[in-house]
């Protein structure tokens, strides 16, 4: 119980600090909100500017617009849109972009577990010989690519030469399930092939130095097949890194996602931040950026959480 | 009593003086053993950032074009005709001036930006990682709450405050924003590595010992801790470079980059990849750059960590 309430506490620092942290950085930025909502003459002096100033909540301090905002934020309610002529509210767009970032990052987080898993079975497995050379020289080249080059040449060469993909856009899974897993090939390619690198190269070392330890030779010496040991005994202690550097690394994968749905026209989370920089939609932004921070905090516990479920040790320790 | 001599004789080895018998079985990596002598890969990374650095600074005495004169004869000019050797960008620009200028200004704040992270996040991670107190916790909880901000969204931000208004021309020049930008953003993960590496250090017996003999605080941290941190701080340094010269791309294809017609790796791939159908070597020639230059930086840091034996799973 103590444990769960020092995680809201801290829960609570983040989302405050980051979100006013936001709301100063962009109240720093030239360009006023209503210069770039009211097309027209948008001098100070007009009525326009004015109601739209105190509706916004413009004309107040910082702390108190901060303190506005959040006071509505933690009951559900993102504000709106700055906008002089209609209501939108930020939840709506939130609402419609969220699940395609989920979806980017959870097929990118699955693809590249995938594919890092055996990969890195199969080079501790042949540690030294030439299959884990090879692998090691690969997991280089993709650890140093950075993810707009990938998304970048992946559309060139298979959306414009090939014409197998789209080079640009999204399609929603509920129209069209094919369509939608190929306008998904590139982002997830651009996203998974650097964290394939970093994900086994690290199982890759754990498990290597899990192969020495005295158990191992035990069930090797009681006839347990190879792939058994490597699969049941092995893996599963290793993992515990790997899941560590997963959960950190869905930060950087929502840093990604935000350059590939940008380059590639995705509608997801990371082309509505990028959007609202330019359109100066501080509470759209601020709301999107409290957004982030708290999953990031929340996948973060859910790690520690299932380390105890993995590892009898810690569960046994925190009791 | 033999700590003091152990103790002495720890301070003045390299940071590869670990004692095998504190670090748990499970982080020494068994995998293939250091090599002790430079391989290939690693002289070739080296001979492709001393290319780099030759022609970056030696730019305006070489026998190239002007990057910034245009030409309307040889828009998109393919590489070998017409006397341009590596062809000609949608202004007729020549690309082998434009990457080798482009390069210097990629490296100038790769390297600019991870220096201003090395020092202010490298203080800042000793500090958090010697004092066990609150400040000690302020400041490591200071770098957690930075790290949950994406750091695209904080440099695109940072970028935009710098930039400051886009009709006044009293600004800070391109390269110098996208410094400080990157640099800030680099502060906190420098600073936890650093911490963490020296939370590991400060709990060795020579640190003790030189408690023991009354060395203060900052003789303590600058000259006993600091040397055996440096190894990880530079290997992060290395990686930090690359990833620095990434965040200027990303930026630039947001558009938040130097103003045209100056050119960085990452303005060149941004304005090539509107040609990518008809004149692909124009975004493609950079991004070449790019990942061979990211690729020699972290070999050269595996190089550095391997030579130092620099824990990863202490970072």
């Amino acid at each position: 119980m103590l444990n769960l309430g020092r995680k809201l506490l801290q829960l609570a620092v983040v989302f405050v600090v980051v979100t006013f942290f936001t709301v100063c950085l962009m109240s720093l930025v030239p360009g006023k909100p209503e210069n770039v909502v009211i097309p027209f003459d948008a001098s100070p002096g007009q009525k326009i500017t004015k109601e739209f100033r105190s509706e916004n909540n413009l004309d107040r301090p910082l702390p108190v617009r901060w303190a506005k905002w959040a006071g509505k934020f933690v009951t559900g309610d993102m504000g709106y849109l700055y906008s002089s002529t209609d209501k939108t509210p930020v939840s709506t767009g939130v609402k419609k972009a969220a699940p395609v970032s989920i979806l980017l990052i959870s097929y990118s987080q699955i693809f590249s577990l995938l594919v890092a898993i055996p990969l890195a079975v199969l080079a501790a497995y042949r540690s030294g010989r030439r299959v884990d050379k090879f692998l090691n020289a690969l997991m280089f080249g993709f650890i140093s690519l950075p993810n707009f080059a990938i998304a970048l040449t992946l559309s060139y060469f298979l959306g414009v030469k090939l014409g197998l993909v789209p080079t640009q856009g999204y399609t929603g899974p509920t129209e069209n399930l094919v369509a939608h897993f190929k306008s998904m090939v590139v982002p997830v390619l651009a996203l998974s092939l650097g964290q394939v690198a970093i994900y086994m190269r690290l199982l890759r070392s754990d498990l290597v130095a899990t192969l020495q330890e005295d158990f191992i030779l035990m069930a090797k010496s009681k006839g347990i097949s190879n792939g058994r040991v490597l699969w049941r005994h092995a893996l599963r202690p290793s993992s515990l890194t790997l899941l560590t550097v997963a959960g950190l690394s869905i930060g950087t994968a929502i840093g990604g996602t935000l350059v590939v749905e940008y380059l590639l026209g995705i509608p997801g989370l990371g082309l509505l931040v990028g959007n609202a920089i330019f359109a100066r939609q501080y509470v759209q932004l601020q709301s999107l950026v409290a957004v982030i921070a708290i999953s990031f905090v929340l996948i973060n516990f859910l790690i520690d959480y299932l380390y105890t479920v993995l590892d009898p040790r810690i569960r046994e320790r925190s009791t | 009593m033999t700590l003091l001599p152990e103790a002495s004789a720890v301070t003045h080895a390299e940071a590869s003086g670990i004692d095998p018998d504190l670090v748990p079985v499970e982080l020494l990596d068994t995998g293939p053993a250091p090599k002790k002598k430079l391989g290939f890969g690693a002289w070739l990374s080296c001979g492709w950032l001393g290319l780099l650095l030759f022609t970056s600074i030696f730019a305006n005495y070489l026998p190239i074009k002007d990057p910034n004169v245009q030409s309307t004869d040889t828009p998109l000019l393919a590489p070998f005709r017409g006397g341009l050797l590596l062809g000609a960008d949608a202004n007729g620009r020549d690309m082998l001036a434009r990457l080798i200028y482009g390069t210097r200004a990629s490296l100038e704040i790769g390297f600019a930006a991870v220096a201003v992270g090395f020092i202010i996040g490298g203080v800042l991670g000793l500090f958090a990682g010697y004092y066990r107190n609150w400040i000690g916790r302020v400041l490591s909880s200071f770098f957690d709450i930075l790290l949950a901000i994406p750091a695209l969204v904080l440099v695109l931000s940072l970028v935009s405050v710098l930039k400051g208004d886009p009709t006044a021309d009293s600004s800070l020049p391109g390269e110098a924003i996208l410094i400080i930008a990157i640099g800030v953003v680099s502060i906190p993960l420098l600073a936890r590595i650093t911490r963490a590496n020296t939370l590991a250090w400060s709990q060795r017996e020579f640190v003790l010992a030189a408690k023991a003999q009354g060395a203060g605080s900052r003789r303590i941290l600058f000259r006993e801790i600091l040397p055996n941190v440096l190894p990880a701080m530079g290997y992060i340094a290395l990686l930090g470079v690359g990833l620095a010269i990434v965040a200027e791309g990303a930026a630039a294809l947001f558009g938040a980059s130097v103003n045209p017609p100056g050119a960085t790796l990452g303005t060149m791939i941004d304005a090539g990849r509107g040609d990518m159908e008809s004149a692909p070597f124009v975004m493609f020639m950079p991004i070449l750059v790019v990942f061979f230059t990211v690729m020699a930086l972290n070999f050269l840091g595996d190089v550095v960590r391997d030579r130092f034996d620099v824990r990863e799973s202490a970072l």
